[in-house]
């Protein structure tokens, strides 16, 4: 079994400040990491390798400083890491770079045919969840998207089943290999690396793969020339100043009383919500 | 998942453990400087950081001392991410409330290059160094945490523990560079646990501010910076100091005291930074400013007498791990590249030499501390510590008295200057008697001597 993760490095957003007079983006001194989403990603692809020994294939599209996210997945458990880099992919919208990787990917496919493609549900920076999709169209894989947790994989029917979590329930789906699994956050922790594998992705060698390894002939479809998104404004939304009320009272219980009657009469819908549902409750009393 | 199972998912069971001439714990300025200077010597060096890159876990004001640096890296200036030349050194007594008494000193002479001191950014300046031992061929391992020393029969240090899994690394020595909580070597037994009356606790905001904001408030042009360091009443009578440095387009401003005199006082130090940062001749120089950044950070102030034992069998210990700060001068990266510097120094000698790393042969290293400016440092101001913590008035009540006698000597209100020299006179014999003085003013002087 073959699976290749797809990993974005982004800025810690935790850590990024608006420029208080010019209103851009600062980015200077902000951490970058791998993008959190991503890690769930590679976890599960971890424990595949675990439990059918798979070979982990860690892939990336970004500038060279994303060497450090590609060294640390490989501390994790990746067999292999391959970046993809090259000046014309600068400027991608998600576009242009579900197109880019999907290339890379089909590249390494030639070379070691894929089962599974993982990627996190969405990055921390963009956070449109389109790459994902984007690369099972291009590939014609199955498109597992929002999954909480592989049931069943069987290797030789090839089949797959995983928990997706949708709108007011989770759907148990059942599909095929070769797939994009897109994984959702929280549904396993990163394990802690062993020292050997902290010194082997220390000595490993990252591959680099440019647009011409990674066999993209038409430069118009990547980087900012294949991105139809347009920034327009960057800004910082103002938070809504709302002054804190005290309220008082000689006893815990009349600031209680005080609390409901301020919040009954700001909003008289709560009030009657609320006497409707003490009603029925009165009721349903009554029928019992 | 089984145990099996993990253990042959992993490398781990395929390889024999690893082996090092040296493993250097810490990534700091002391750990970089040793690393660095081993890697240059060809030998094998594994580095590990516990922070999640270089820097991550560094505080420092910060100014960096060319000397030291440049003994290690002549050409730093070429590369390393500088902020501003030092042109002008403020000395600042600041009441806790109101008033400034200051003296300047500013040269010409520090505005010709090779400049002599700059303001730094840790978190940059720190990611260039390491780039440069990873690049003279030391091997670099973050957020690995040495939980302790690994030793033979006989008691030699032969290797660290990690807190991973298959965590035991070997090495002919280690040198212990683990900064200032020095874990490691307490843990290990290797330094008597630090007492709080010997740790300063020091913390300090970065205020981004315009360029051009900061060059008209201090009168600096280009890359001229400035240096302001803070004592008095600002401490609340705490033993400690305040500073604040020009960067390019932020201000680092911060105070630091001992932390026995916050225990005591129960003062935190957020309290202390608001007050200097509240100061009316603090407040203009940073109206506007939007705060990038806020660390604390323990100094070993303890000096001299508090060093303990510099090597072993198999171990030495460097900078701030071993307490090599000079605070009355406000020096300790530069001690802690200076002796992390002399150490590699002396390992790649006896290296060279085919002589094991013995206390006997790693003594050496303290014979070269001795004969530098480092020794001479420390033991010139050993009696310091213990002054000022038995005598606060140095820095309680002396100052808030000169800035108090400036305050009625420059007040026009009709007395005589003799009365007013009489009365300023008097209220000084009221905190101090003359004796006391003399005394004071003695063994102060004794202490520079």
């Amino acid at each position: 079994m073959h699976i290749a993760v797809c990993i974005k490095q982004v800025p810690d957003s935790a850590q990024i400040r608006v420029h208080p007079v010019t209103n851009t983006i600062m980015r200077q001194g902000v951490p970058a990491i791998i993008n959190p989403f991503d890690l769930f990603a590679l976890e599960e692809a971890l424990c595949l390798k675990d439990r059918f020994g798979a070979r982990v294939t860690v892939l990336s599209m970004g500038p060279l400083q994303a060497e450090e996210a590609m060294k640390k997945a490989l501390s994790f458990g990746a067999d292999e890491a391959i970046l993809v880099t090259d000046k014309v992919f600068a400027g991608a919208d998600t576009l242009a770079t579900s197109y880019a990787l999907a290339a890379a990917l089909r590249r390494l496919n030639e070379i070691d045919p894929i089962d599974i493609v993982f990627t996190g549900k969405q990055t921390i920076d963009g956070d449109t969840a389109q790459v994902g999709p984007g690369l099972a169209i291009r590939l014609g894989f199955q498109l597992l998207s929002y999954v909480s947790s592989i049931e069943r994989i069987d290797p030789e029917t090839r089949e797959i089943i995983v928990h997706r979590r949708a709108e007011g329930g989770v759907q148990v789906l059942s599909s095929r290999l070769p797939c994009v699994i897109t994984m959702l956050e929280g549904t396993n922790e990163m394990r802690f690396a062993s020292m050997p594998d902290m010194f082997r992705a220390a000595r490993f060698e990252v591959k680099y793969w440019n647009r011409d390894v990674a066999g993209i002939e038409d430069v118009k479809q990547v980087g900012l020339k294949g991105s139809p998104t347009v920034v327009n404004k960057v800004y910082a939304p103002r938070p809504k100043e709302v002054k804190a009320q005290f309220i008082t009272g000689e006893t815990p219980g009349r600031q209680a009383d005080a609390l409901v009657a301020k919040l009954f009469a700001d909003h008289p819908e709560v009030a009657s919500d609320l006497v409707s549902h003490l009603a029925l409750l009165a009721g349903k009393g009554v029928s019992k | 998942m089984t145990e099996e199972l993990k253990a042959a998912g992993s490398v781990s069971a395929k390889l024999p453990a690893e082996r090092f001439d040296v493993i250097v714990v810490g990534a700091g300025p002391a750990g970089n400087a040793a690393a660095y200077t081993l890697a240059k010597s060809g030998l094998s060096v594994l580095q590990l950081e516990r922070g999640e890159y270089p820097g991550s876990k560094n505080v420092q004001g910060a100014i960096l001392y060319s000397n030291a640096l440049e003994k290690i890296i002549p050409d730093f200036r070429d590369s390393a991410p500088l902020e501003r030349h030092i042109v002008e050194q403020r000395f600042w007594l600041l009441d806790e409330r109101s008033s400034l008494t200051s003296a300047n000193y500013r040269s010409e002479e520090f505005n010709k290059p090779p400049y002599n001191r700059y303001t730094i950014i840790r978190a940059r300046f720190d990611k260039w160094f390491s780039q440069k031992v990873q690049e003279a061929g030391a091997l670099l391992i973050c957020e690995t945490t040495v939980t302790g020393l690994l030793r033979d029969n006989a008691g030699r240090v032969i290797g660290v523990s990690t807190e991973r899994e298959n965590g035991d690394i070997y090495a002919d020595v280690v040198i212990l560079a683990d900064g200032v909580n020095s874990l490691v070597p307490s843990r290990a037994g290797l330094r008597p646990e630090i007492r709080t009356c010997d740790m300063a606790l020091a913390v300090k905001e970065v205020l981004f501010l315009p360029k051009e904001t900061i060059e008209q408030r201090f009168n600096i042009s280009g890359s001229e910076g400035s240096v302001t360091e803070i004592a008095g009443g600002i401490t609340h009578g705490m033993l400690g100091t305040a500073f604040i440095y020009t960067n390019k387009d932020s201000l680092a401003i911060g105070i630091g005291c001992i932390l026995e005199g916050m225990k005591k006082q129960r003062v935190t130090p957020s309290e202390l930074l608001e007050g200097l940062k509240n100061h009316p001749m603090v407040k203009p120089l940073i109206a506007g400013s939007e705060m990038k950044e806020y660390s604390a950070h323990m100094i070993p102030e303890g000096g001299y007498k508090t060093l303990p034992e510099l090597y072993g069998d198999g171990w030495v210990i460097v900078g701030d791990s071993a307490g090599f700060v000079n605070a009355v001068h406000r020096e300790g990266s530069n001690l802690a590249m200076t002796t992390g510097r002399i150490a590699a120094e002396t390992i790649a000698a006896l290296k060279a030499a085919g002589k094991p790393m013995s206390a006997a042969n790693l003594a050496a290293y303290k014979e070269s501390l001795d004969a530098s400016f480092v020794m001479a440092d420390m033991k010139k101001y050993q009696d310091m510590p213990d002054l000022l913590t038995n005598h606060p008035q140095y820095l309680g009540s002396y100052p808030s008295f000169i800035s108090g006698a400036l305050h009625d000597f420059l007040t026009v209100d009709g007395k005589s200057k003799a009365e007013k020299q009489h009365q300023i006179f008097q209220g000084l014999r009221q905190q101090r008697s003359l004796w006391g003085m003399l005394g004071d003013a003695y063994k102060f002087w004794r202490t520079f001597k």
